[in-house]
């Protein structure tokens, strides 16, 4: 290995990046389009379903439950209906996402407290709904004294969401799935794309050898990858207030481990596809599962244990632990050694796949 | 050892590379001496690419010995790329950077001083009469460009033996001459040449010639010498309707090749057939014809080499 070998193929490597404009936008554009996708458009807190309202009690208390409801910012009374059946043909339109009915005998209900008092209609299809429907349900049912004071400010019907605030879970989670998303394609194809080219034969008849052709085509992805860090955390504090209650420097560091992580996994993916177009899928389809299974999606805990089992296997599970535990819990490196662990692991292995296919000739 | 103590710069003994079940190469025996411009003659498929690849150690022999510089392949292949320049048959260089860019990074990764590289790449620039285009991207160049270009780089380490994959495939034919200028003058300056080619008026300026077909060297000497020593004699037929004398000498005795050459026939004919002989044979079929000999050509040496190991293989 000789530096200035290493150096030169760097070099080259930056040059290239910087006149491929579209890889070049790829870089700084998929982490905003992702931040701001994930932080602002799926956002598991549901608020302002459209609610189609039956008032059959239309008593003062009726009216000052719906505007209750309505203050949770869950619901929003968009129309109001005279019967119950009104409300079925406004759902199957889809005019309204839930309806809302209160009884006649709304007020006898509330005191005896043996039947349910207010009715919600709600499409089961769609799981966000769902999820609606079951916070208002456990809006506290007001008694007969002073029940508008004890209505729940909307915050604490979060109950699918144990950090409370969307964002604050996801931004970090996002670090992990941009790095993978990005760097593991963007190594596999500027590997192949040497070969593809016809490049690889001419540097085959020069004294490069393939690991400073490799560590050169890779290194600028590490500095990459830092920078794609830095932004998400910048834009992640700017737009959603996002605090990293830990280290900076322990979030660097486990960056740093998974972006290596990241990149060995695209070296072995370059060691297997034969051409630029190969490398992309092979890259996506390493992507799903870790975006599916590592807990970034779903949690972690509602898998089944066969799912939970494969996804020890993936780097982003780890990361995820490592950038939750740093970010949101103030956790140390050294308290999650068992994740860092998995990751060094993981490249370690991945690397050494990936040399044992690796050699410097044509077939 | 050093490149002046070795006469011979290449050799292969019973060199074979089998892709799958098609035999590429087939035991080549080949040996190229130091200060020669060796070339390959051979049609597409015929194994050029293959022995080329073989010799700079981009690939691995199925059996055979091969020796260049002095470096047994494939074990010091590392070794010999220090001394090797190979120019490939598609252009290499990266498209995306700049002419000086690319030159400089091929001196970096051959390792010279950087005050050598600097001056080695101007004077290569100048040579290669590329100093107006240091700054454009090589993918933007025209196709002669490209291929100085691309010599530049496989010459600025300054190589004791040039490997060249039929360099001139895609250039006009003023930048070809030129090409092959150049490639005397690095023969002149002491390096060894190994070009592929399909064009017989480059294969005629080799210092020697091997004609590939099908994997095996079917005929390897000076050009002179392999026109010289040509099976059976090269006829000139003009005639009225060449198309239809064509029909009838193809069957006839003695006859061993019949092309049309513009308006009038060249035939290739047995030691023993005269020119007369044909005029007669000729006349007796109504066809009247004036048949004089001609000097034979290194292709009537290409397809009469090529022809019989066809005809002994059928």
């Amino acid at each position: 290995m000789k530096a200035r070998r290493l150096l030169a193929i760097v070099l080259k490597e930056l040059r290239q990046l910087r006149r491929d404009k579209l890889t070049f936008a790829m870089i700084v554009g998929i982490p905003v389009m992702q931040l701001v996708l994930f932080g602002y458009a799926i956002n598991v807190d549901v608020r302002h379903l459209q609610a189609v309202v039956v008032n059959e009690a239309e008593t003062a208390r009726s009216r000052e439950l719906i505007a209750q409801l309505e203050a949770t910012q869950v619901i929003d009374v968009a129309e109001r209906a005279a019967t119950p059946g009104e409300v079925e043909a406004r759902l199957r339109r889809g005019a309204v996402d839930l309806g809302l009915v209160l009884p006649a005998d709304l007020e006898t209900r509330l005191e005896r407290g043996d039947r349910p008092a207010v009715q919600l209609i709600v499409d089961g299809a769609d799981p966000a709904v769902q999820a609606a429907a079951r916070q208002l349900v456990r809006f506290p049912v007001p008694d007969a004294e002073g029940w508008t004071d004890r209505v729940s400010p909307v915050e604490t019907v979060n109950f699918y969401n144990p950090e409370r605030r969307a964002p604050l879970n996801t931004v970090p989670g996002l670090i992990g799935v941009i790095l993978t998303m990005t760097l593991v394609m963007f190594t596999a194809i500027a590997l192949v794309r040497e070969r593809e080219n016809g490049n690889l034969e001419m540097l085959i008849a020069t004294p490069v050898t393939s690991w400073e052709l490799t560590l050169g085509k890779v290194l600028p992805f590490v500095g990459i990858g830092l920078v794609q860090v830095t932004v998400v955390l910048g834009l992640g504090q700017v737009l959603f207030d996002v605090p990293v209650r830990g280290s900076i420097l322990d979030l660097y560091l486990a960056s740093l481990v998974f972006i290596l992580a990241s990149l060995a996994l695209g070296i072995f993916l370059s060691t297997l596809a034969r051409s630029q177009f190969q490398a992309m899928q092979m890259a996506i389809f390493t992507f799903l599962p870790q975006i599916l299974l590592s807990g970034f999606m779903f949690p972690f805990a509602g898998m089944p244990a066969a799912a939970r089992g494969f996804a020890e296997l993936l780097p982003l599970t780890h990361f995820l632990r490592l950038v939750r535990g740093i970010m949101l819990r103030d956790a140390t490196l050294l308290e999650l050694w068992p994740a860092l662990a998995a990751l060094a692991v993981f490249t370690a292995l991945m690397l050494g796949v990936a040399v044992s296919r690796m050699h410097k000739r044509l077939d | 050892m050093t490149a002046s103590a070795e006469p011979t710069v290449i050799r292969t003994r019973g060199l074979s590379k089998r892709f799958g079940d098609t035999l590429a190469v087939d035991s080549l025996e080949l040996a190229v001496a130091r200060g020669e411009v060796y070339g390959f003659l051979g049609p597409n498929g015929s194994g050029k690419s293959t022995t080329l690849r073989m010799l700079c150690g981009l690939l691995r022999p199925s059996a055979g010995e091969i020796e260049v510089l002095g470096h047994r392949l494939p074990g010091e292949a590392e070794a010999l790329k220090r001394r090797l320049g190979y120019m490939t048959q598609s252009f290499s260089l990266y498209r995306d950077l700049s002419v000086a860019e690319n030159l400089a990074f091929l001196a970096a990764v051959h390792e010279l001083p950087r005050r050598e590289a600097h001056k080695r790449r101007e004077a290569l620039l100048a040579r290669y009469r590329l100093e107006r285009f240091r700054h454009r991207l090589a993918g933007t160049l025209s196709g002669g460009e490209r291929q100085r270009l691309a010599l530049a780089g496989a010459v600025l380490h300054r190589p004791d033996l040039l490997l060249l994959d039929e360099p001139t495939s895609a250039v006009d034919p003023q930048s070809r001459r030129d090409f092959w200028e150049s490639l005397f003058e690095l023969a002149d300056a002491g390096t060894s040449v190994l070009v592929s080619t399909h064009y017989m008026d480059e294969a005629e300026r080799c210092t020697r010639l091997a004609i590939l077909d099908r994997g095996r060297l079917v005929a390897d000497d000076t050009p002179r010498a392999l026109m010289a020593a040509l099976p059976g004699r090269p006829l000139r037929v003009e005639v009225e309707r060449p198309r239809a004398a064509r029909r009838l000498l193809e069957g006839t005795r003695g006859v061993r090749e019949v092309a049309q050459i513009g308006a009038a026939l060249r035939l290739l004919v047995d030691d023993d057939a005269s020119p007369e002989a044909i005029a007669a044979r000729l006349h007796e079929a109504g066809v009247e014809a004036r048949v004089t000999p001609e000097a034979p050509t290194l292709e009537d040496v290409f397809v009469a080499a090529t022809r019989r190991r066809r005809e002994a293989t059928a």
